[in-house]
């Protein structure tokens, strides 16, 4: 009996339909990375997948992206998308300031980091902190599970107090939140997702690219093998149940000239540096990620209500950068020729002098 | 020392450790006035998008010219190929995560290869000396001012001729070894209490060699002095 999957012989060959692809004429299969060897069901893969599909659908040559990390199950995920692009595996926790000397080298490069929240929130807050006070322009992505995975399960920084551990172990230390740390300290772009909200995470991820300075997205990755049990509260199950969006979020690229009629009432449309628009539908009555006290205050009230924020927190699209205050030549230093970068002998000769 | 480090840390693609001390750093010295640097910074091997496309790709870390240094590209280079994951687990020669024995091992010695070519490159040592006395020292850094006083010492106070080597890098040059050879003993004086000059360089030399060593380790938080460093090797000589 004739196979019904197959053509009847004789018949032509169905041809296959062209691959999609974006405004440089590239398919998804060039931002592709390696095969991943995370658990199956890791968050952390459909991140990877949501990022190298932002990349794709925003037409960024891959080249000009570096990737960026520092250790961890997070940390390994840049070797899952975008092969194309440079990475550097940092020191742990170290990765902020590999990336700020990458960025500042090369301020043409489209920086991505990926950490995640031991990288970020235990061994390497002292960088965290300082590049999000810095503004550093880059998307900096937290793979937060609550559990140190790659050392087979202990409570991080970011683990809720009263949640538990498979072994019953109880967190009793008060949680870091990394959204609330980064609002106040200067990163110009906030926003808190879930690693199974494939819609929301994806206008997140294109609006954070899109944006100019630290764009810190906090994204909740259930750790299947550590972290998804009752008593957990950074399970599936758990933000799912307890997922408080605060809009409906939807990216507008610059090159696509689409105007839709919106009632500021419901709406809020954020501009953002290369002219392409976050548009957020309100869900929540009243809350402006444009207003940075009131963002704070309501990260507070869902930390005690035990709720997940999610959406865009905060935004401010006109922050300076560090590349603003250094006062940067838009040539990229890296690039420059020595007689632009080395000073003349007269200036040697002057500190010299300075010092006889 | 500043340039040359960065010369170094490009061309032999390694972090460079400067070495200082609490007492240059925190107090004001007369120095000699800085010199303009005379060569243009040395970036190493680096491939651009044009050299990558007739190379028709590149491996990152394959050792082509046998010194064990892989060509690299700088991010931002526009070629589709130009691309490698610097990654700090186990990689082979395409920077591909690799957990193989043999992978593994065949960059370790690569990386032999390449720390043995840099002795040559690093700032040489110093002789101070005939290099024909029958006593060697060895010294580094700022114990300099107070190993060259001793010298003085010795040869002033008890006729004793020594021969001085100042250690300015590791890894070490072939000078310091034919040093130690040429010598019956070598002192290595340094401020630490452990002796780790003198372990390095045990740890460099042949067997034969690494038992001409004399450790004079000292620590006791202040600048060497002469007669500190004089005293002892007396003693040791039975002078």
């Amino acid at each position: 009996m004739a196979d019904p999957k197959k053509p009847a012989a004789g018949a032509a060959a169905p041809t296959p339909a062209a691959p999609r692809q974006n405004r440089l004429g590239l398919t998804v299969v060039d931002y592709k990375g390696g095969k991943t060897t995370l658990c199956a069901g890791c968050g952390h893969n459909a991140i990877s997948e949501r990022i190298l599909e932002a990349y794709f659908d925003l037409g960024v040559p891959p080249e000009r992206v570096a990737k960026f990390s520092g250790i961890g199950c997070s940390s390994k995920s840049p070797a899952y998308f975008m092969t194309r692009s440079h990475s550097f595996n940092a020191v742990h926790g170290r990765m902020p300031s590999v990336a700020t000397g990458a960025l500042l080298a090369n301020r043409t490069l489209r920086g991505i980091g990926v950490s995640g929240d031991g990288d970020t929130a235990s061994i390497g807050i002292g960088q965290f902190v300082h590049l999000v006070r810095r503004n550093v322009p880059m998307v900096y992505v937290i793979e937060n599970n609550g559990v140190y995975g790659l050392t087979k399960g202990q409570f991080s920084a970011t683990a809720d107090p009263g949640s538990t551990l498979k072994t019953g172990a109880v967190a009793d230390l008060p949680a870091i939140d990394t959204c609330a740390l980064a609002i106040q300290l200067g990163a110009s772009y906030v926003g808190r997702s879930f690693s199974g909200d494939k819609k929301q995470l994806s206008a997140l991820l294109k609006g954070a690219i899109a944006h100019r300075g630290t764009a810190l997205l906090d994204v909740l990755s259930p750790c299947v093998t550590f972290n998804d049990h009752e008593g957990s509260t950074k399970s599936f199950a758990y933000v799912k149940e307890h997922d408080e969006p605060l809009q409906e979020v939807s990216w507008v690229p610059a090159f696509e000239d689409i105007t839709v009629e919106y009632d500021p009432g419901t709406t809020v449309e954020v501009t953002l540096h290369d002219g392409s628009r976050l548009r957020l539908k309100k869900l929540e009555e009243g809350y402006d990620p444009r207003d940075r006290v009131a963002s704070l205050a309501r990260l507070l009230s869902a930390q005690q209500d035990g709720d997940v924020l999610t959406g865009l927190l905060y935004v401010d699209p006109q922050a300076p950068t560090l590349l603003d205050r250094l006062g940067l030549v838009e040539a990229p230093l890296a690039t420059l020729p020595a007689e632009r970068t080395r000073p003349p002998p007269a200036v040697l000769d002057a500190i010299n002098d300075s010092l006889r | 020392m500043a340039v040359d480090a960065f010369d170094v840390a490009e061309r032999f693609q390694t972090p460079v450790f400067v070495l200082s001390d609490l007492d240059l750093g925190m107090n004001q010295w007369m120095a000699e006035p800085f010199r303009y640097p005379a060569r243009p910074l040395d970036r190493g091997k680096v491939l651009d998008a044009a050299a990558l496309e007739r190379a028709g790709g590149f491996a990152r870390y394959r050792d082509v010219d046998g010194d064990g240094i892989g060509w690299r590209t700088l991010p931002g280079t526009d070629h589709p190929r130009a691309a490698y994951f610097t990654r700090g687990t186990g990689h082979d020669e395409q920077a591909a995560y690799s957990e193989k024995s043999d992978v593994y091992e065949r960059n370790l010695a690569r990386l032999k290869r390449k720390l043995d070519g840099a002795r040559e490159a690093l700032p040489a040592p110093v002789l101070t000396g005939a290099g024909t006395a029958a006593v060697g020292v060895l010294a580094y850094g700022s114990s300099d001012p107070g190993v060259r006083e001793s010298v003085a010492q010795l040869a002033a106070e008890r006729g004793l001729a020594v021969d001085y080597l100042r250690v300015r890098a590791w890894p070490f040059a072939r000078a310091v070894r034919d040093f130690v050879a040429s010598h019956q003993r070598t002192y290595v004086v340094e401020q630490n209490r452990d002796g780790q000059l003198a372990g390095l360089l045990a740890l460099d030399l042949d067997p034969a060699l690494a038992a001409k060593l004399r450790p004079i380790p000292r620590t006791d938080g202040l600048p060497l002095d002469a007669r500190t460093v004089t005293d002892t090797i007396l003693a040791r000589e039975g002078r």
